[in-house]
């Protein structure tokens, strides 16, 4: 049994890469990749008669697989399925870093699936509040609730738009410009950044158009997306290139850092660096980037 | 006895001046004298040497109980040349006690295991083994232990006289009525025929096997009509689909190609990745995708290759067409790009096995090699490499090029990942030494790298260039934490194959495996 | 548990394993065949006798065909047969109990 650390709410998330739960040979260690997040997958890629099987896999791999740092979370079936119950007992039972609902629409879903984790904590004496939650939203009405359901736990990590349903529903299909889910990317980023959690972009499905790929990744960190959502291994290196900070960002983060630890040990609360006025305000976002540094091998400091 | 590799070589097999491991380049500097076959003169002249079946070969050159045939196995899996002529002298002519010394011998080859049951062939000598016949001589029902040999060991055996060659069968995909081959222009082909070089010198006698006979001469020849006694034209010598697939694909397994991508990163870390730097690669599927990453690095610093050896594939043709690579020197052709390259591409040219490998010879081509990335079934904490018995013991596989480039490149790369299915790659001792880890330097998994300590000038290398490296007693803890450590394997005293050394000395034996059954208590 | 009807998990894919339950004549009857027989034969073994104790399967013939599957995905398999041989492998299964 591998014992594994408390989950963070808030930790790096620039890759979240879907497996097959039911794929012994898949789950067995997909964490040399260097993803940040795994993603075990029991809703789609786990056929309607194999639900069960994958649970007992999944049981075990969750107690026996070493993911180091790597965060483990478990996709649960729809709420509108015989499923999710069961599959929610397995994820508290295993010790699931966190688990995403899939096709959430309401803070109510959130709810409900947020009892039956308390429960399940309860039932398996799992430390109370460790299971964090993420929701996928798929439909138009999960994505106009995306603040609601952002809002609705104090185990929400964040959430993921999840785009091949959306598009259907939607009318649209991929398109270049990334202009089919321009409307939804803006919604769900307005709704995570207003709530103070994180949120993901969906998958890239065509594994054969790298030069599409990259040109989504791109958007998604101009859009200012925490990660994406991904299919294949291959995909991790290029989201982890583009979400490292520049030298330059490093270099100023870690002066903002410095010289607000010296001034506000002599009581100065507003101070300029290179020309600009800092506060407090920028101290967050110059730790993210150095953490983000760290994650990427750019940074050896110790300052966060 | 004990050997350099700590194996236990029985005493009964060290006669005749043999000798155990002793440790790489032992043998440098000593005399051999060659072995002279015993040839027929064709001093009138012939019209043609066509004669009507492979019986009528066999015949004219004398075959009978008792004997070495020769073969080489540059149609792989497609071959039908080692089948047809075993079925003629067995089945039609009722020879007995039959040695085959093959360059290798395939899944082509299951029938010949039938032979063996039925004690008619007593004896193997080859690189590679697998299937039923791997199966069979692992059960023990080969008379005599098979001997396995590196590419490079083969020609020293036989110009040494160890193997002495009483018809070799030349497959030939082209030919003329003389017995001029080569290995394109026919329905068959497979480019290079390196392999067969040697044998056509030093046999008795040289029977070409062709499905086209082309117009005499045909030229530039292979295996030259100056040492072949008789052609006989069959309707096929092989499957062009198993000969040579379409093209040999990079792989797009991510674990593959994180494994290569290292790989390409522990080579542009050292000294000898610099212009004109030579290299081999196995076909493998993280091996062959070290070429793209490898491409990136040279692009990078504006360096070209100057010359690769090997078994060649699509993608180093793909190199040489670009100018990316001065000269490539074939011994076997893995795919149809590489197939209709030879002689053809400027710069890419064929070598026989002895110019390829050959360790008791003055040139051999592995000697210059500065890189090679291979492959592994198993590799120990001693960096022995196992690339010819499975870990449940059987033979399935072949040292190949294996021990000779490891020993003659400045920089040898095993890439595996760590474990395959249930089965540790790295491990505590392999099943069968192949490879010496005396010539094995740097070992890439999926899990890490790791360096050999006898090479503490590469480990400077990887900790200039920031890349991260763990002991390989680390890798093996961590395989053996992920699939459980495995049973030793239980043996009988029978010796069913014999492993030489490249330099001829014994590297291991493998013995008669017990297997386990679930029944015992 | 007791085997009402014979029910069967896993795959012939590498690394997974493919495991039968039948309803037995008394006592436990396995059948093991694996790729990694001579290495891990005895401790596949072992392994599932020791899952069917767990879950107090006192009387089966069971069939397990190997492809190397490693120790969690075993336990995994020949749990998932058992209870689908009881049609119990639905919901309420007793994570960290009997399955652990």
């Amino acid at each position: 049994m591998i014992p594994r650390p408390r989950p963070e709410r808030f930790r790096l998330r620039r890759t979240m890469m879907f497996m097959n739960a039911q794929k012994p040979g898949l789950i067995k260690d997909a964490y040399i990749y260097g993803c940040d997040s795994i993603m075990l997958d029991l809703e789609d890629a786990v056929a309607e008669n194999q639900k069960d099987a994958a649970r007992f896999s999944l049981y075990h791999a969750l107690k026996t697989v070493d993911y180091g740092s790597t965060e483990v979370i478990v996709r649960i079936n729809g709420l509108d399925t015989p499923h999710w119950r069961e599959d929610i007992r397995v994820c508290v039972a295993g010790g699931a870093d966190g688990i995403r609902i899939a096709k959430c629409e309401s803070a109510q879903d959130v709810k409900t699936v947020e009892a039956a984790v308390e429960a399940a904590e309860e039932e398996f004496d799992v430390e109370r509040g460790r299971t964090l939650l993420m929701a996928a939203l798929e439909s138009p009405k999960g994505i106009l609730n995306a603040y609601e359901i952002c809002c609705a736990s104090e185990r929400m990590l964040g959430v993921a738009i999840s785009g091949g349903d959306l598009r259907k529903c939607l009318q649209t299909s991929p398109q270049r410009d990334g202009v089919d889910m321009l409307a939804a990317r803006g919604q769900v980023i307005l709704a995570a950044r207003a709530a103070g959690v994180q949120c993901f972009d969906t998958v890239f499905t065509n594994l054969d158009d790298q030069e599409g790929f990259e040109a989504e990744v791109l958007q998604n960190k101009a859009m200012g997306f925490d990660g994406k959502s991904l299919i294949n291994p291959k995909q991790i290196r290029f989201v982890h290139q583009v979400f490292a900070p520049t030298q330059k960002e490093i270099a100023q983060a870690e002066k903002i850092i410095r010289a607000y630890r010296e001034q506000s040990a002599s009581g100065v609360g507003v101070f300029t660096v290179d020309g600009k006025m800092i506060d407090i305000a920028f101290i967050p976002g110059a730790e993210r980037t150095l953490k983000l540094a760290r994650a990427c091998g750019l940074y050896e400091g110790d300052l966060v | 006895m004990k050997n350099a590799v700590g194996r236990d070589i029985p005493e009964y097999l060290l006669t005749g001046g043999r000798e155990v491991y002793q440790g790489k380049n032992y043998m440098d500097g000593k005399y051999i004298t060659k072995a002279s076959p015993r040839t027929r003169r064709c001093e009138a002249p012939q019209e043609s040497k066509v004669v009507e079946s492979i019986r009528a070969a066999l015949e004219q050159c004398g075959a009978k109980s008792g004997m070495t045939f020769s073969f080489h196995h540059h149609l792989r899996d497609g071959d039908y040349v080692v089948n047809q002529v075993m079925a003629v002298a067995i089945e039609e002519m009722g020879l007995e006690d039959l040695t085959i010394a093959a360059s290798s011998l395939g899944n082509a080859h299951d029938p010949i295991a039938d032979y063996i049951e039925q004690g008619k062939v007593v004896g193997i000598q080859t690189s590679g083994i697998r299937g039923r016949m791997g199966e069979v001589v692992s059960a023990g029902k080969l008379k005599t232990p098979a001997i396995i040999r590196s590419h490079g060991g083969r020609p020293r055996a036989i110009e040494g006289g160890e193997v002495h060659i009483d018809i070799a069968f030349i497959a030939a995909p082209t030919s003329d009525c003389v017995g001029n081959c080569r290995g394109i222009g026919g329905k068959s082909n497979c480019g290079s025929m390196g392999y067969a070089m040697t044998d056509a010198k030093y046999a008795d006698h040289v029977v070409v096997v062709t499905d086209c006979l082309v117009d005499f001469p045909n030229m530039p020849a292979s295996v030259e009509a100056i040492d072949v006694d008789a052609v006989v034209v069959v309707d096929s010598i092989g499957n062009p689909k198993k000969i040579a697939s379409a093209a040999a694909r990079i792989s797009q397994n991510p674990r593959d190609l994180m494994m290569a991508e290292n790989v390409a990163k522990v080579i542009a870390a050292t000294p000898w990745f610099k212009d004109g730097f030579s290299f081999q690669t196995g076909v493998g599927g993280p091996s062959l995708a070290a070429n793209l990453f490898l491409e990136k690095y040279m692009d990078e610093r504006g360096i070209k290759m100057g010359w690769a050896i090997g078994g060649i594939c699509g993608p180093m043709v793909e190199l040489l067409k670009k100018g990316k690579v001065g000269k490539v020197i074939d011994v076997q052709d893995f795919d149809l790009d590489a197939v209709n390259s030879i002689n053809q591409t400027p710069g890419h040219y064929e070598m026989s096995a002895s110019q390829y490998a050959n360790p008791a010879n003055k040139g051999a081509f592995v000697n210059k090699l500065d890189f090679v990335v291979l492959a592994a079934l198993e590799i120990d904490t001693g960096f022995n490499v196992n690339v010819l018995t499975g870990s449940d013991g059987v033979l399935r596989g072949a040292p190949g090029g294996h021990p000779d480039t490891a020993a003659g490149s400045k920089v040898c790369i095993i890439v595996t990942p760590l474990t395959r299915g249930r089965m540790a790659t790295v491990c505590e001792h392999v099943v069968t030494v192949t490879t010496p880890g005396d010539c094995v330097d740097v070992l890439v998994t999926d899990y890490g790298i790791a360096v050999n300590p006898l090479r503490p000038d590469l480990i400077e290398c990887l900790d200039k260039a920031g890349i991260p490296h763990v002991t390989i007693e680390s890798l093996k803890e961590k395989a053996y934490s992920l699939v459980g450590r495995p049973d030793d394997l239980e043996w009988e005293d029978k010796v069913v194959a014999v492993l030489e050394a490249r330099d001829g000395t014994i590297l291991d034996v493998v013995r008669k495996i017990k297997p386990y059954t679930g029944t015992e208590e | 548990m007791e085997i009402l009807r014979s029910a069967m998990a896993g795959t012939l894919e590498s690394s997974d394993a493919q495991v039968t339950v039948e309803p037995g004549e008394g006592g436990i009857e396995l059948e093991l065949s694996s790729s990694v027989m001579n290495q891990y034969g005895r401790q596949i073994k072992a392994t599932v006798l020791e899952t069917l104790e767990r879950l107090e399967v006192k009387d089966a013939r069971v069939t397990v065909v190997d492809k190397g599957a490693l120790d969690c995905t075993l336990k995994a398999r020949v749990e998932c047969a058992v209870f689908r041989s009881c049609g119990k492998s639905a919901e309420n299964i007793p994570w960290g109990g009997a399955v652990r």
